[in-house]
């Protein structure tokens, strides 16, 4: 088998053929590290660690030899910025933590290594996960691996985990780490045309993770396909003490619910999402999905949630004014960067004008004004009510009978980069209008590629499910994922 | 509502993060397309409605009031940009 197709195997592949000794951890390895370093014109990776993955594709080969394969054994992963490495330095993209090494591993990472991962460097993102596009990286954009038909324009991957959804695509990686506030792992998976599910809030520890809104981040994968995204979040998911919000529920086997099917389910199809000015190739491949699951056997059903409109204004309060605490921490004292000044507040403020990107001020600023004396109420308290009934919808739908609710995952297909820029902030925040009511009230959501659009870019659809219940996306995942047909990955032209 | 450039001035001090007089201008209007996007909200009937706290209900855990980590302060220090014996070091604040 040449290198080539090493990259080219799905996880699930990938771990039958090491454990069938087809091929080494260290040669499927080798090939990743050669990808990696053939494809720094999309600036997917930040840090490279090649060493460190030879390391432990050493370690990896050891325990197949003994027979001791470990759920993960010799697997090559990518690792968003977002999650603290031992002594690999973590930026969360942003320059206020350059040189940043942390002397400890978040919780989801080391579940990873503990189950026999491969570590082969740390993935760009959107500056501290704010952003739909990976443009508000102080390390410069990802280029996503797929462009137009007949075009060469650069394309954005979607953000905020947008270096992890195009190492993906781009074969970079058998699967990467990534996170979701508003739509962070579904967005860019549904613009690269992978998979990526954000789990139920509580199912990933948090700890370790740089935080962006404490009560809406959640860590999940991004892969290739449905069957290894099961896999892969068996291996994150898991009680923490270290996480109080981190549930003290087992595991359940996700990769045995991926063959499930959806016979006998009933699948919701919330007539709120049918947004004004959605593309029409969107709204036909939310019907071709419906028709799918149909066809597998479901029952599908239109449901109401009246406050979807509601959402992302209020998203727009409350990760805000959460980010605005969590990044108070940032203050030139304890880690990153520092500009001295002739006092304390003096260096405070100079060290965070300078530390922090446009996108990222402009939401602490935003956070701080909507906390502030007298607006607390208008603003913050309301959009808090606001959640309680947008969580209420989905609980009066799930009440109802319905098992998982359909709607595609983004409003169009990716854009290029730049192309927004210019843009007002809101014209951005639009991209995660179906996704971010399930960050609101805490549900899991997978999005899986379902079609091309007609310049021949990825769209995908999204499933949202009851609080806890990620085997049924998995299962009504992978039916999506059978009757769209395995989505072919672009060629690559970065080399 | 909407703010303006003294409003501007006064978040960004309480923010803590420095800016200057060419910045403003712009972070006004930023700030004031988000604000106006999220005013529809003031349409929603809230009443009677009670504020999440909690998106999953859980009991906080509770565990024994024990000492069960630290002793470690070289690498609590360890990414500070300034520290002197393991304490980190900022400017002078009371005279």
């Amino acid at each position: 088998m040449s290198t080539t197709d090493l990259t080219e195997l799905t996880l699930a592949e990938a771990r039958d053929g090491l454990r069938g000794k087809a091929f080494s951890a260290r040669e499927i390895a080798q090939a990743h590290i050669d990808a990696v370093a053939q494809a720094r014109a999309l600036n997917a990776y930040l840090v490279e660690t090649p060493e460190r993955a030879l390391a432990m594709a050493e370690v990896a080969d050891g325990k197949i030899a003994k027979g001791e394969a470990r759920p993960l054994e010799g697997l090559p992963l990518g690792i968003k910025d977002l999650f603290c490495t031992h002594d690999v330095p973590t930026t969360a993209g942003s320059r206020i933590l350059e040189g940043f090494r942390p002397h400890y591993e978040s919780t989801v990472s080391h579940n990873l290594w503990r189950d026999g991962a491969v570590m082969l460097g740390k993935l760009n993102l959107d500056e501290f996960a704010m952003g739909s596009s990976n443009e508000t990286s102080a390390y410069g954009p990802v280029v996503s691996p797929w462009r137009r038909r007949d075009s060469e324009a650069p394309l954005v991957p979607g953000g905020s985990s947008g270096g992890s959804a195009a190492a993906v695509a781009a074969r970079l990686c058998l699967g990467a780490t990534a996170t979701d506030t508003g739509g962070s792992i579904r967005q860019p998976a549904a613009f690269t045309g992978t998979v990526g599910i954000k789990p139920t809030y509580g199912r990933c520890s948090r700890w370790g993770i740089v935080a962006f809104a404490s009560s809406l981040d959640q860590a999940g994968p991004i892969t290739r396909t449905v069957r290894d995204a099961a896999i892969m979040l068996a291996s994150m998911a898991g009680h923490d003490p270290k996480d109080t919000t981190s549930v003290d529920l087992p595991v359940p086997d996700f990769e045995a619910a991926v063959g499930r099917g959806v016979k006998g389910l009933t699948i919701g199809l919330p007539k709120e999402y049918r947004v004004d000015g959605m593309p029409a190739e969107i709204e036909r491949l939310w019907q071709q999905g419906a028709e799918w699951l149909r066809a597998a056997g479901a029952r599908v059903v239109e449901v109401s949630l009246p406050h979807t409109r509601y959402a992302l204004p209020a998203y727009y309060i409350v990760a805000p004014a959460e980010a605005s605490s969590n990044l108070a921490r940032y203050d030139g004292v304890r880690y990153g960067l520092r500009v001295p000044a002739k006092d304390i507040v003096g260096m405070y403020e100079q060290t965070r004008a300078a530390g922090f990107g446009r996108e990222v001020k402009r939401r602490v600023m935003i956070g701080t004004y909507v906390l502030s004396a007298g607006y607390y109420d208008a603003y913050y308290v309301r959009a808090q009510k606001i959640r309680t009934l947008i969580k209420r919808d989905f609980e009066t739908v799930y009440a109802n009978g319905v098992d998982a609710i359909l709607t595609p995952a983004t409003p169009s297909a990716a854009f290029g980069i730049g192309e927004k820029q210019n843009a007002d902030p809101v014209e951005m925040y639009l991209n995660d209008v179906f996704t971010v009511t399930v960050n609101m009230a805490g549900l899991p959501g997978i999005a899986v590629p379902a079609g091309l659009d007609a310049q021949g870019l990825p769209l995908g659809l999204q499933l949202i499910g009851r609080p806890f219940d990620e085997e049924t996306l998995f299962a009504a995942g992978q039916v999506v994922e059978d009757a769209a047909g395995r989505m072919a990955l672009p060629r690559a032209w970065w080399r | 509502m909407s703010v303006d450039a003294q409003t501007v001035r006064r978040i960004a001090h309480l923010a803590r993060i420095a800016v200057s007089d060419a910045e403003v201008p712009p972070l006004q209007d930023e700030l004031n397309a988000i604000l106006a996007f999220v005013e529809q909200l003031g349409t929603v009937d809230v009443s009677g409605v009670e504020p999440m706290t909690s998106v999953t209900p859980m009991a906080m855990k509770s565990r024994e009031d024990a000492v069960t980590d630290g002793g470690y302060a070289r690498e609590i220090v360890f990414n500070a940009p300034l520290t002197e014996d393991n304490y980190f070091l900022v400017p002078k604040v009371v005279e």
